[in-house]
């Protein structure tokens, strides 16, 4: 791919990305030019259909498998893809759990597990992604973070919300310690999107949502693709929203 | 996993990051200071990775304290090469 745009040689990782928002996105970064890492935890098979899908359409994606919620994971993730696909240059955190409960009912074991994937090993992999990313002058770093946390309360998820409150304040304080180097940090904040994490949230949330309708998968990734492009070179430390207008 | 070099490579090397950072190449010398350069704490970051990749030692954030002129950076990444 080389040069594009001016762009490095490198490569794009997306965290979990063997279904729903990170399959989505893995897909639309492929489609921009990028050679794409779509990690998965243990569905190796949906990862593969990622991946073909993405190779079938003439792009170039390998799956790579990694708990990312373990510390010790992430350096062999990305010395595999430096292998195979070059310098991490794109990375996605999206790879995310819930263990809802109300307060009183939310173990240590439910708040440490939310808190560990969705914002400590998101600031372990920026932290490691950040090394190729300055060298090269070049870098995007996109948080799937949720309107639960910034924006909106819901019951139930204080650990959840805690987790993407977090990840956006990472994200903009990351975003000033780089944005010199051309490598920028944004969060993306969906909204109620159609997948099967959310499947069990009811129809009850639809009529809040000004837009009548859940949002879809490729709709978030085009955020995603549009915070890691040439075009949002100047674009940093923000959190995009999209929900259908439900926190406007 | 460290790789040895003498301390006239590893000059040369920081000499030639800081340029690479922006740094006036009239102005580098052991004794210019890191602020008179222009060389910011992300620029030193930087320049500990580049030391990590290259030699194997490892810079943490409590090394690089109170490192203020290039000859002092020198000698950190030579003792710990040592």
């Amino acid at each position: 791919m080389g040069g594009m745009n001016g762009r490095p040689d490198g490569c794009a990782l997306v965290t979990g990305a063997s279904r729903g928002i990170g399959a989505a996105i893995a897909k639309a970064l492929a489609r921009e030019g990028w050679p794409v890492g779509v990690n998965y935890r243990s569905d190796s098979d949906s990862a593969e259909a990622v991946v073909k899908e993405i190779t079938d359409a003439g792009g170039r994606a390998i799956a790579v498998q990694a708990d990312i919620a373990d510390p010790d994971a992430v350096d062999a993730l990305f010395k595999q893809l430096e292998d195979e696909l070059g310098p991490v240059l794109v990375l996605v955190n999206n790879a995310g759990v819930r263990a809802d409960g109300l307060s009183p009912q939310i173990d240590n074991d439910d708040w440490d597990k939310v808190i560990n994937t969705n914002l400590s090993a998101a600031f372990r992999l920026t932290r490691r992604a950040l090394r190729p990313m300055i060298r090269n002058r070049f870098g995007r770093v996109v948080n799937i973070a949720s309107i639960v946390g910034t924006e909106k309360a819901n019951p139930g998820q204080a650990n959840y919300a805690a987790s993407k409150a977090g990840l956006v304040a990472m994200t903009k304080t990351v975003a000033t310690e780089v944005a010199r180097r051309n490598v920028t940090v944004n969060a993306v904040a969906p909204g109620l999107i159609e997948t099967d994490m959310t499947e069990d949230l009811g129809d009850g949330l639809l009529e809040l949502v000004p837009a009548r309708r859940a949002g879809t998968p490729d709709e978030v990734a085009a955020c995603v693709r549009f915070l890691t492009s040439d075009d949002a070179a100047y674009v940093t430390g923000v959190c995009l929203t999209v929900d259908g207008g439900l926190t406007a | 996993m460290s790789t040895t070099a003498t301390r006239e490579q590893i000059e040369q090397r920081v000499f030639q990051a800081l340029e690479e950072f922006g740094a006036e190449p009239d102005q580098i010398s052991p004794d210019a200071e890191f602020e008179a350069l222009d060389i910011d704490s992300l620029d030193l970051v930087e320049l500990a990775q580049i030391v990590e990749d290259e030699y194997g030692v490892q810079l943490k954030g409590e090394d690089m304290e109170g490192i203020k002129t290039v000859r002092q950076a020198v000698d950190l990444v030579a003792s710990k090469l040592g």
